[in-house]
């Protein structure tokens, strides 16, 4: 069989909602992409985006609670990376994306922000960013161009 | 979380020796932070050189560990590995911080004002 015929290459995980659940997950993937050969600049970009995603379903969604099934796949394609992830938690406030929106560093020492720079980092490092809410379940996807074929 | 804490030349060289700053370690660093850094001196460089990776939990407790010294203290960063220079750079925090690319561009400059 040639290429054509060939499947995207998968990576497929369902976990309990951890922190220590998202760890390892992340250590997986950025596994996974490195066999694939990609880039430590993309691998990285990765493992921004899958960490805040996943550390919003593991305190948001499931509140802290330390349990709760999150299913993660990922598809390498040609010049992208695909990304699905589902949660059975408490749905987005609004039943949207939070905005892409940088927290205000110019105050003094004192308001300097702690927080809030999760879903910037997600908007920015990703493409073709979606949130759907389909029943009980939660589902977040999104792109990340490798440009593996047209790198200059 | 283990930092440990050196004080040479009037500085406290705090380095951190783990693999990542992320949100299962965030409030135990923090701390560590604090209790490393509270009766030294003034001047604090943190050599980040073991951190593979820092995601948003982990860079709002480095901010925190800043405001919880007060105005007393000051936090250098050095050594940024990819990844963690990548967060800093995207989310601006690296015009709130002195960033050193490693520890001996850090010792040899002394801290202006």
């Amino acid at each position: 069989m040639t290429s054509p015929l060939r499947p995207d290459p998968l990576f497929s995980r369902q976990f309990s909602a951890s922190d220590a659940a998202v760890r390892i997950l992340l250590a997986e993937l950025r596994g996974w992409l490195t066999c694939l050969g990609m880039d430590e600049d993309i691998c990285g970009s990765v493992e921004i985006v899958m960490a805040e995603a996943l550390n919003n379903i593991v305190e948001h969604a499931y509140s802290g609670a330390g349990k709760g099934l999150v299913d993660v796949s990922v598809t390498q394609q040609t010049a992208q990376l695909s990304f699905t992830i589902r949660d059975e938690g408490q749905p987005m406030p609004g039943l949207r994306l939070p905005d892409n929106q940088l927290p205000d560093a110019n105050g003094p020492l004192a308001e300097l922000p702690e927080g809030g720079f999760g879903w910037f980092l997600i908007h920015h490092l990703t493409r073709q960013l979606s949130y759907e809410r389909q029943g009980d379940q939660n589902l977040i996807c999104f792109e990340i161009a490798t440009n593996n074929a047209s790198k200059v | 979380m283990d930092l440990h804490s050196a004080v040479e030349n009037d500085t406290n060289i705090i380095t951190v020796n783990a693999n990542r700053i992320d949100a299962g370690v965030a409030i135990q660093f923090k701390d560590a932070m604090r209790a490393s850094a509270i009766d030294g001196p003034a001047r604090v460089i943190l050599d980040m050189s073991q951190v593979a990776f820092v995601d948003s939990s982990g860079l709002g407790a480095i901010v925190a560990a800043m405001k919880q010294l007060g105005g007393g203290h000051n936090i250098e960063l050095a050594a940024l590995t990819p990844d963690v220079d990548k967060v800093f750079r995207l989310t601006r925090m690296d015009s709130i911080f002195v960033i050193h690319t490693d520890m001996e561009q850090a010792t040899s400059t002394r801290q202006a004002g």
